[in-house]
């Protein structure tokens, strides 16, 4: 009976602990698996707040329930006329002092995190130094594209970042505002229309195994129709593995293609796509001329278009019309028709497109 | 009176409303819009469930989401809690005070059609091509890009009218409770629901400008030709939102205050107990009014404002939960010691208090700074301020709608479909909103559309939507429950919940025309109560019964308004169509043509006689 009991118990502990699991999310999307010293901070800020919170509820939750169970008007009770109390300096200064208390508690590190989480002094130095990792983010409808000024190279849709050390990020956006937010990673910045934003994220390894080796992004900015389908993926690499891809995408020369089929679809590419699209990292156009995603690494890619499964079948459906996948897109109409052929071929030269 | 409307014929009536200046019919009016506008606003929620109870889903897919979204965010907000609120401020307040109608009653029905006719130009634009789709906030760089229809335009114009109604309004009630308190009332015995009209206004006073302002920027900016928000002409898009918020953040408390204050009469009624600590009440009011301007730019955490400004708002923030709370436990110690009785107004203002403390809270959490770089924007934001709006404010409205009905209408609604509908939608509310906060810190941003699988929301999302049903059923069962009390509810007396304390259960329900046929003495906080007391069934009156002046119902404050409902749309045109300037010119002569005969027409009002008062009087006590 005994046993019973306490295997009933141990039933009911994993019940709960499975639940409370679940209700932390994925640990690629979840602000509650932190995967870095951002969201670690921010974590443990939701975790103080969130006590001294749960405090207040159970004060306020054992007077709500006393008052309302002992003072009903019983029956019999019709006529009676409780006495009318005007209030009680004491109690007041209590429940006026002890919240201000609670609130000091939690203003303080708040005030730190925030000095902390605005230090982006490494990235403003005139010499910046040579392993600090900057990435100009600009933010497009519905695309994101990812720069590394100090190399020089141009990437979108996959950030790519080195583990275990701060990655500091210019944020700004090209079209309306949109904001930029790797939810496991670290909270949101806006990226504005009229100037730049700096923050700075830290990808922890372990975490970043855990997850997958890729956690989600997303834009947190209502930014128009597919505002929803703004997505993006973060793929942090050790900081070796990150150099080596660095030198790929900085030697990566004009894609060769040998496919007779891709070959067709480089042709058409070339008659409608270019003008928008570069295909090659080392991207020298000015900022308003980068008017859609870079594909020199497209064929490495996580999604189609940000958010359908990396696969030539939905690259088809997307270029046969983009609006379907996300509306709103700017990309549908720039091109014209294609015919099925068209799309294959082209389809197989993207789908070519590879640095790694 | 009731005999005397019955025997109108209904085109009369019509005609009785649109040109009435008593503020007991313009609450009516309100009510009514109002409640209209909820329930479009309650559809629209709906929808937006729909769409997201399964990932991938495609009931309203991309602009036409952004669409429904903005319009349930900008009806439930300025067309419907707002107006409800002003039902209930126009139908109890001057009661309250013992006055005879508000101080400008002819500004009072100007008020009520500019809010009116701006809420319908707003909606027009469901059918000409589409309605706004930015979000209620409408931030300038997205509103600006929105260009497939003239949606913001229909934002930008109706806001500014419904707007104008909204400033009359206060100006209204602080002349009103300023000048036409009865005599003996002084301020600090006002009944709170007074105190928080009289503090609401003040802060709409304060914080409509610079909606305004924005509101007048942003239509310069799409209509005539502007630049202020376009950053490539030395614009700014940040403007509109500090603009936007130093509005929008007291507009929170327009909202929150008031329902503070139907809570109070309500707790201190069905607890038969004066309200404890109503001079901190008072002074919380105020304080949560005054730190309400301070706080704005909490809203913009992520906009890149820096650690300092970023710490300063943080705690500024913090501070408001002080008076807020001293309020809370105020509430619990006017329960403490009383006589509790469960009508469905204590239901929703019992249920208001652990609903509402989730919400603030939550309140709390975000304007931890650094935290709030995670929460903001998503789902948990979204939950924070459900939490706080539908567990204060509707549970308010609805609790008020309940607690008031009697005296506005003359017939108790029915109790048992009151407390049916009550479940309900306390179990949908909960249901709706409590997983959205594990919704968003799951990483779900708000505001979109849809959702891809196996990003581990789909349970929440069904639930949430779920929820949203329940809510749905208890405001049909709310309607059910209003057509038969209109149809063939109990009729009441005066003092209709036995319990009343404040003037206005001190007279006929519902009012005479004239509400107090003697103006009363005010003796005291809660003065109904001590005449009750002291074994009294009236109030001491004091002046001698005479003749009543009051005003003549007018006809101009709806064109007055109208004008402006067609200027807007010949503005919103006239771009577009050779017809458009010329409308706008009419619609803007009808409005000052209109104000113009009211300058030069003299109206002195008219006299109920002494003898006629007498008679109404002696109705009123047979029936």
């Amino acid at each position: 009976m005994k046993k019973g009991l306490r295997n009933w118990r141990l039933f009911s502990l994993f019940g709960m602990m499975a639940l409370l699991l679940a209700g932390c999310g994925k640990p690629f999307l979840s602000t509650l698996q932190p995967a870095g010293e951002v969201a670690d901070m921010q974590y443990s800020l939701m975790l103080l707040s969130t006590s001294i919170m749960v405090l207040v509820i159970i004060v306020v939750a054992i007077i709500f329930v006393y008052v309302v169970i002992r003072f009903r008007r019983r029956k019999g009770e019709e006529n009676k006329i409780p006495k009318q109390v005007e209030g009680s300096h004491k109690l007041e200064i209590i429940w006026t002092v002890i919240p201000i208390i609670l609130l000091l508690i939690l203003a303080v590190p708040t005030v730190l995190a925030t000095f902390k989480l605005a230090d982006v002094k490494a990235m403003n130095v005139k010499k910046r130094d040579k392993d600090a990792v900057v990435v100009n983010v600009r933010a497009n409808l519905y695309w994101w594209e990812f720069e590394y000024p100090d190399y020089g190279i141009i990437t979108s849709q996959d950030l790519v970042v080195p583990t275990n050390e701060k990655v500091y990020f210019n944020l700004s956006a090209s079209d309306v505002k949109h904001s930029f937010w790797i939810p496991a990673v670290g909270g949101k910045m806006d990226t504005n229309t009229d100037n730049k934003n700096q923050f700075w994220l830290v990808f922890d390894q372990k975490a970043t195994d855990k997850a997958g080796g890729i956690f989600y992004g997303k834009c947190a900015e209502l930014c128009g129709p597919s505002h929803a389908l703004m997505d993006f993926k973060v793929r942090p690499l050790p900081r070796d593995q990150f150099d080596a891809w660095v030198k790929k995408m900085q030697n990566a020369k004009k894609p060769v293609v040998t496919d007779p089929v891709a070959k067709q679809g480089e042709a058409i590419f070339n008659k409608s796509c270019i003008g928008c699209h570069a295909v090659t990292p080392l991207d020298k156009r000015p900022a308003q001329a980068r008017t859609a995603p870079n594909l020199a690494n497209f064929g490495d890619r996580e999604r189609i278009a940000g958010i359908l499964e990396h696969n030539e079948e939905n690259l088809k459906k997307w270029l046969r019309n983009p609006a379907r996948v996300k509306p709103g897109n700017k990309m549908s109409g720039t091109y014209g028709h294609l015919t099925e052929e068209q799309i294959d071929a082209l389809a197989k030269y993207l789908m070519s497109l590879k640095v790694e | 009176m009731s005999t005397i409307t019955r025997k109108k014929g209904v085109g009369a009536v019509l005609w009785d409303y649109l040109t009435t200046v008593d503020h007991k019919k313009i609450a009516h009016l309100y009510l009514i819009a109002g409640g209209l506008f909820f329930l479009l606003g309650g559809l629209e929620a709906l929808f937006i469930r729909i769409q997201l109870a399964k990932p991938n889903n495609d009931f309203l897919v991309g602009g036409l989401y952004n669409e429904v979204l903005t319009m349930h965010g900008t009806t439930m907000i300025f067309l419907a809690a707002m107006p409800l609120l002003f039902a209930f401020m126009n139908a109890v307040v001057p009661l309250q005070i013992g006055a005879r109608d508000v101080a400008f009653p002819y500004l009072n029905a100007l008020g009520f059609w500019m809010f009116f006719f701006g809420g319908l130009f707003l909606n027009c634009s469901w059918f000409l091509g589409g309605a706004p789709d930015a979000g209620w906030t409408s931030y300038a760089s997205l509103s600006l890009a929105s260009k497939a229809h003239h949606g913001i335009d229909f934002y930008t114009l109706g806001l500014q009218i419904s707007g104008f109604g909204t400033i009359m309004g206060a100006v209204n009630f602080l002349v009103t409770i300023i000048n036409m308190r009865a005599p003996g009332m002084t301020f600090m015995r006002m009944p709170m629901f007074t105190w928080a009209t009289f503090v609401t206004s003040a802060l709409i006073l304060f914080a409509f400008p610079p909606l305004t302002v924005g509101l007048i920027f942003m239509m310069m900016d799409r209509l005539f030709g502007g630049n202020f928000f376009n950053p490539a002409a030395g614009g700014n898009t940040i403007i509109w939102e500090h603009l936007f918020w130093i509005f929008g953040h007291p507009e929170v408390y327009i909202l929150i205050l008031p329902s503070f204050g139907i809570f109070s009469e309500i707790f201190a009624t069905f607890s038969r107990k004066r309200l404890f600590g109503y001079s901190s009440m008072v002074f919380a009011t105020v304080l949560i009014a005054f730190f309400g301007f301070m706080v704005w730019a909490h809203h913009m955490f992520t906009v890149g404002m820096g650690p300092v400004a970023n710490a300063i708002f943080a705690v500024a923030t913090m501070a408001i939960a002080v008076p807020t709370g001293v309020k809370i436990f105020n509430w619990l110690f006017t329960m403490w010691g009383g006589s509790i009785k469960f009508t469905t107004p204590m239901y929703y203002a019992v249920a208001f208090i652990p609903s509402f403390v989730m919400g603030g809270v939550t309140g709390v959490m975000l304007s931890a700074a650094a935290a709030d770089y995670q929460y903001h924007d998503s789902y948990f934001v979204v939950a924070h301020f459900h939490y706080v709006i539908v567990g204060g404010v509707v549970f308010a409205l609805l609790a008020g709608a309940h607690y008031w009905w009697p005296k506005m209408f003359g017939r108790m609604l029915n109790e048992t479909l009151g407390k049916i509908s009550f479940w309900l939608f306390f179990i949908g509310f909960h249901l709706t909103f409590f997983i959205q906060h594990f919704l968003g810190l799951t990483g779900m941003p708000r505001r979109v559309f849809t959702y891809l699988p196996n990003q581990g929301w789909e349970t929440g999302n069904l639930v949430s939507t779920i929820g949203a049903f329940f809510m749905a059923a208890a405001t049909v069962i709310l309607l059910i429950n209003i057509v038969i009390t209109t149809a063939k509810g109990e009729k009441v007396a005066g003092d209709a919940w036995g319990d009343g304390r404040t003037l206005e259960w001190a007279i006929a329900s519902p009012p005479p025309v004239y509400n107090f046929a003697q103006t009363p003495l005010v003796r005291g906080l809660d003065a109904f109560w001590i005449e009750k007391m002291e074994g009294k069934k009236e109030l001491t009156p004091a002046e001698p019964l005479g003749d009543i002046h009051m005003p003549n119902s007018s006809f101009l404050p709806f064109v007055t308004a109208f004008g402006l409902f067609v200027a807007a749309f010949g503005f919103t045109y006239h771009n577009d169509a050779q017809w458009g300037l010329p409308v706008g010119i009419l619609g803007l002569l009808i409005t000052f043509g209109s104000m113009f005969l009211r300058s030069v027409i003299d109206d002195h009002g008219f006299h109920i006689h002494k003898e006629e008062v007498l008679e109404l009087e002696k109705k009123e006590a047979n029936a």
